[in-house]
């Protein structure tokens, strides 16, 4: 064992300091490490990690804040997180804990709970271990064990029945830190039967460390519910994410999951989504603009488990400098999924000719009555188009800049928040630009834009 | 004034180009005819500075400046515009910011800051009216789902945009019904000054009637063989081009 080995030594010389999280949490840490020292980190062999070397993420030495030292810190003063004719409520996790100080009180409808894993899970047992760890499997994902053998502490959202979010919350993700830093962050959503609630979580990096983060969200969407997810990461080139999303869907209920990284370091994405019940239909959309070094992996599974579920997916990179993208995205119809209905598409544009790009779209089908279709495509920009562009007088770089941007339009066209997608259009042309600057309360020069 | 000297220009080292001389001066109305595969596009795509081509030989000077020196773009700002044969659709790129590119670019270029968003839309829509192109297509992406018609339309209407001073349209009747001709060549002829000048390829007679040549030249295996009066499109139109070869 190679990079493994320095977690493994962690846990053990801090098995008692952890203990001290909710035993809801706790309870899975000796499984999930039994499963990790099993699995090891996946190499490139493993079908969901074939583009990314996970082994040298995870192989520099970080600090890990298991005795859980609070940070200098005040997100409001320093951070302005702004979708402008948004209003949401808004909340802060600094690493992996969830930022508890001086909030102003977010009025929420009755019931509705949003704050602290560890406290909810302190406070209501009984609600967190019915679906804690249940979707998120320690044994089929050496990422999802190690999150869940160090974990102490993230976000809880719990919608429920027949409640409806009017709302918006906004979760912004900081990670600051003095030294190298990693942070496991869980994230739990729950919405129950009938209930409806929009997340949008920004991931964002405050400091010039190297930051390594892992992150398991497991998300219930009870019959009828509705939930919208929306996952914006602007972070730098020193921040590496390992992050695996678990999602179950129940009957006649609606999905959105949308994943947009305009500046990270390297990033791996995991969804998994089972469509658990009739009539389910997920939106699983993401938007990736990348250059420089960086390396965004989206690897997707959406599940058909039931009869006349649909499922609608579509990825778009835009790649310069030596950016490496890859996307692989499997469509899984069960046998017995009758009258599935399924379209997944990937396009990319390679605007340089170091950048590089690997896809591979997946449709497997166990059932006969199905309307089901997959393609991507790489390319370049359209030397056609960029002409009719240049006679017109628009220069070169303003022209190449405006058909990257309608390339990705496409996607960000598709998010239903109104504010959230002017304003994305604002970031992307923003981030093409080159002009995604620094924000006041960063201590960074690396892009940052909310 | 556009002269253009002994021009010779290849694409994937073929020569299609075999010395062009020709003078267009300001307020000048020339006709471009000829065969397929004569060169007329090559020269039309040379004057714009299309990256596929190359110039091998020649000059091309344009009100006192050397032309092939400048780029594509910064031949859009001085003044020349070409009406694509096959117009590009733009997918994702609103003609609202297409024109608002092109329009501020050029602004930008002869030190002018950028127009106004309301004194932009008025140009747009007093601009409309003159090819009658709908309200609808200004709204949507570049081309995209336009018919043959409305994307010749939407060339002309750039040009009302841009006020070129030398406006090439390349085969601009090819694919047009009567009608959309009528409406083509007539908002054509609105936006004619005294000064501006065009050079305008065709196949057929019947848009010549509505724009009226000054000159008429006919292009042969990539050189200019014959230059005439008007009359000469309809001599063409009667008998060919096989007399002209004949004559050489």
């Amino acid at each position: 064992m190679g990079s493994e080995h320095q977690y493994i030594e962690l846990f053990q010389q801090n098995r008692a300091l952890l203990a001290q999280s909710p035993q809801v949490i706790d309870r899975l840490r000796d499984t999930s490490y039994e499963n990790f020292c099993r699995m090891g980190f996946p190499t490139t062999k493993a079908e969901r990690y074939r583009y990314t070397n996970v082994a040298e993420s995870f192989s520099p030495d970080y600090g890990v804040n298991l005795k859980r030292v609070a940070f200098p810190l005040n997100p409001y003063e320093i951070f302005r997180c702004d979708v402008p004719n948004l209003s949401t409520s808004l909340y802060f996790v600094a690493n992996d804990q969830f930022y508890e100080r001086e909030l102003p009180k977010a009025s929420l409808p009755e019931g509705v709970i949003v704050g602290s894993l560890a406290r909810a899970a302190a406070e209501r047992p009984d609600l967190i271990s019915k679906y804690y760890g249940r979707q998120a499997q320690s044994g089929e994902d050496a990422i999802t064990a190690l999150n869940s053998m160090l974990v102490q502490d993230g976000l809880f959202v719990y919608v429920p029945k027949n409640v409806v979010l009017e709302r918006p919350l906004q979760i912004v993700n900081v990670l600051r830190a003095d030294v190298d830093l990693m942070a496991n962050r869980r994230v739990l959503v729950v919405l129950e039967e009938g209930a409806s609630a929009q997340l949008l979580v920004c991931d964002h990096a405050m400091d010039e460390r190297s930051f390594l983060v892992t992150q398991v969200v497991e998300a219930f969407v009870g019959e009828n519910a509705h939930l919208e997810f929306y996952e914006l990461e602007e972070t730098h080139a020193l921040c590496r994410r390992f992050s695996n999303m678990f999602v179950r869907q129940e009957a006649n209920s609606t999905g959105t999951f949308d994943n947009i990284s305009l500046s990270c370091g390297l990033t791996h994405n995991l969804a998994d989504i089972v469509l658990d019940g009739e009539n389910a239909e997920v939106h699983v959309n993401g938007c990736v603009v990348a250059d420089g070094n960086q390396h965004v992996d989206n690897n997707t599974l959406i599940d058909h488990r039931s009869p006349a579920c649909s499922s609608n997916e579509l990825y778009k990179y835009v790649l310069d400098g030596n950016a490496v993208g890859a996307f692989a995205g499997r469509i899984l119809v069960r046998k017995g999924a009758q009258k599935t209905v399924s379209q997944e598409t990937n396009a990319n544009l390679c605007a340089t000719r170091t950048a590089r790009m690997f896809t591979q779209p997946m449709l497997e089908i166990y059932a006969d009555d199905v309307k089901c279709s997959h393609g991507s495509t790489v390319g370049q920009l359209n030397d056609a188009a960029l002409f009719y562009m240049r006679q017109r007088g628009i220069p070169e770089s303003e022209a190449r800049l405006l058909l990257k941007f309608a390339f990705v339009g496409e996607v960000i066209d598709s998010i239903r928040l109104a504010p959230l997608r002017d304003r994305l259009h604002y970031l992307t042309e923003k981030r093409f630009r080159g002009e995604l600057g620094k924000c006041a309360g960063c201590r960074t020069n690396q892009n940052c834009g909310l | 004034m556009l002269e253009i000297r002994d021009l010779h220009a290849s694409i994937g080292g073929k020569e299609i180009l075999k010395g062009v001389n020709l003078t267009v001066g300001e307020g000048e109305i020339h006709a471009l005819m000829g065969q397929n595969g004569a060169g007329k596009s090559t020269l039309s795509n040379v004057i714009v500075g299309h990256p596929a081509y190359e110039v091998t030989q020649g000059s091309i000077r344009w009100q006192g400046k050397d032309l092939l020196a400048l780029s594509p773009e910064e031949r859009a700002h001085e003044g020349i515009f070409l009406s694509f044969q096959q117009p590009v659709e733009i997918p994702g790129v609103s003609m609202i910011n297409f024109m608002r590119a092109a329009l501020n670019a050029k602004r930008k270029y002869f030190g002018q800051e950028p127009l106004a968003a309301a004194d932009f839309l008025k140009l747009m829509r007093e601009k409309r009216k003159i090819v009658e192109l709908d309200s609808k297509l200004a709204n949507r992406s570049v081309n995209e789902g336009f018919s043959g018609g409305e994307k010749k339309r939407n060339e002309i209407f750039q040009m009302a945009m841009l006020e070129p001073a030398l406006s090439i349209l390349d085969e601009t009747d090819s694919g047009l019904d009567v009608d959309a001709l009528r409406i083509v060549a007539e908002g054509f002829n609105k936006l004619r000054t005294p000064k501006s000048s065009a050079i305008v390829i065709t196949h057929y007679q019947r848009l010549l009637d509505y724009l009226k040549p000054d000159v008429v030249h006919v292009l042969i295996d990539g050189r200019i063989v014959k230059t005439g009066g008007p009359e000469l499109a309809h001599e063409i139109e009667e008998k060919g081009f096989d007399w002209i070869k004949s004559e050489q």
